[in-house]
């Protein structure tokens, strides 16, 4: 125990390690950061190259409707889509799904 | 005297992990023990047949959630070997910087719940506050903090610019000072730590051998094998030597993994020194055919991986053997003769990882 002596006085001088999360903001992540997934309507050409690659069948294309639904709790943001869509139309951004009460699929219309 | 048979887990405040032990005391001190798994099976090596072999990638990741690199690795060494893809060097130098940091995080997770399960929970936040460190440089290099998901059939995703690589050594320097001034003195001196681990769970070097007894458990015993010995991905050219440690007991397994801790920062380092400029994936067309076998070294011991693959996008089979699986028969000889209160220490000294035994 005596080992710990100069660990627990610098700790009694020093700010705490934790964040009080629900009442202060979490640390922003850092650049690159694999988050939330985001289809730019303008570049996608509905080829459905991200839904056939998902390894988590999060995504499904629809031509017909000219939609695509996102579901972000099947998500794994593993970027397997990110990289995989050569018109550069999928980005992530830096925050992933909170918890919540009943599990929503996103859904994204294409103009026709 | 009367045999008293006491279950201990699947559910226990010190055990972390969903083991079961039928354990048979006389009195105070343990006589028998029979352990039993079976209670978080998940059908992972079926979900792996169905699946198209790149998308496994992202199955096996998933299978242990402390050495998750470590698996994607041994899987896309395993079916590099089947369809005779060569990795680009820089990209195999990038693996051993991130199965080392996934080495450093589950011995410091490991080292946090030994300190917890003696009841020292000082020491183990001030671990666990070290683990931080090196989340955060998972999180900056890779995206994530745990599931790193930058190993692909081919190479690796995501490249460590020179920028970055600098800031990742100042972050390890600072890592290592942390451990130097705050943890190091505490589990190498402290008089507490060491009447709960010193020569108990002993197991000796001819049991060890026999038991096949792997990782940290058989170096703690003196048995020098380590599959980074084989130079898989770029362990030859890093150079690299097995820690051992010859006691045998609960504190020779604590004191393998605190010095693997300090090797780990010194194999990162040099990783990222001595990484060439270059590519890091190729291309991988084609279907895998026919049979390999992959190893590597995780942070409990030798994992191996079987593929069977039929020319198909799927593989017809993928058996994974772990570590911890090799290591439970190691508890029979370990347990017997201590006493109850010390089972937990015991238990924990193997690192039990069962999420990872029966996927």
């Amino acid at each position: 125990m005596p080992r710990m002596f100069p660990t627990i006085w610098k700790n009694l001088f020093s700010r705490p390690a934790t964040r009080r999360y629900p009442f202060k903001d979490i640390r922003e992540p850092f650049p690159g950061y694999r988050g939330k997934i985001y289809f730019d309507t303008n570049k996608c050409d509905l080829c459905g190259d991200c839904a056939r690659v998902c390894p988590a069948e999060a995504i499904e294309v629809s031509l017909e409707n000219r939609q695509i639904r996102y579901d972000p709790f099947k998500c794994i943001y593993c970027a397997t889509c990110v990289q995989t869509c050569l018109q550069q139309a999928i980005s992530q951004d830096k925050h992933y799904t909170t918890p919540a009460a009943t599990k929503q699929t996103e859904t994204i219309n294409f103009p026709a | 005297m009367a045999r008293t048979v006491i279950p201990f887990g699947p559910q226990h405040p010190v055990l972390p992990e969903p083991i079961h032990l039928k354990l048979e005391l006389e009195d105070e001190t343990v006589v028998g023990v029979t352990p039993i798994i079976g209670y978080v099976h998940r059908g992972i090596e079926k979900a792996a047949e169905l699946n198209d072999f790149r998308q496994n990638v992202f199955v096996c990741e998933r299978i242990c959630g402390i050495c998750s690199f470590i698996h994607s690795l041994t899987y896309c060494q395993g079916v590099e070997a089947l369809m005779n893809v060569e990795v680009p060097p820089r990209a195999r130098f990038l693996r051993v910087f991130w199965s080392e940091l996934s080495r450093t995080h589950s011995h410091l997770l490991w080292l946090g719940l030994l300190a917890d399960s003696m009841g020292f929970e000082s020491l183990f936040m001030q671990i666990w506050r070290a683990r931080e460190m090196i989340l955060d440089i998972s999180e900056m290099t890779a995206g994530h903090r745990i599931i790193q998901s930058t190993c692909i059939v081919g190479g690796v995703r995501r490249d460590i610019d020179k920028e970055m690589a600098k800031e990742v050594d100042k972050r390890l320097l600072a890592f290592k000072e942390m451990l130097d001034s705050t943890i190091a003195p505490v589990l190498l001196h402290d008089p507490t730590i060491k009447r709960r681990a010193v020569g108990k769970g002993m197991l000796s070097k001819e049991q060890a051998e026999l038991l096949g007894a792997v990782g940290p458990t058989s170096r703690g015993s003196g048995v020098a094998i380590d599959i980074r010995q084989t130079g898989y991905a770029a362990y030859r050219e890093v150079g690299f030597e097995p820690v051992v440690e010859t006691a045998g007991d609960s504190y020779a397994r604590t004191l393998v993994r605190a010095r693997e801790v300090y090797q780990c920062v010194e194999l990162m380092r040099k990783a990222l020194s001595m990484m060439p400029e270059g590519e890091i994936l190729v291309r991988v067309d084609g279907y895998p055919e026919g049979e390999a076998m992959s190893r590597t070294e995780q942070p409990r011991g030798e994992l191996i991986y079987y593929l069977k693959g039929n020319g198909t996008n799927n593989l017809e089979r993928l058996k994974i053997r772990t570590p911890t699986f090799a290591n439970i028969p190691t508890l029979l000889v370990m347990l017997p003769g201590c006493e109850m209160a010390d089972v937990p220490v015991i238990t924990l000294s193997i690192d039990p990882c069962i999420a990872c035994t029966e996927r």
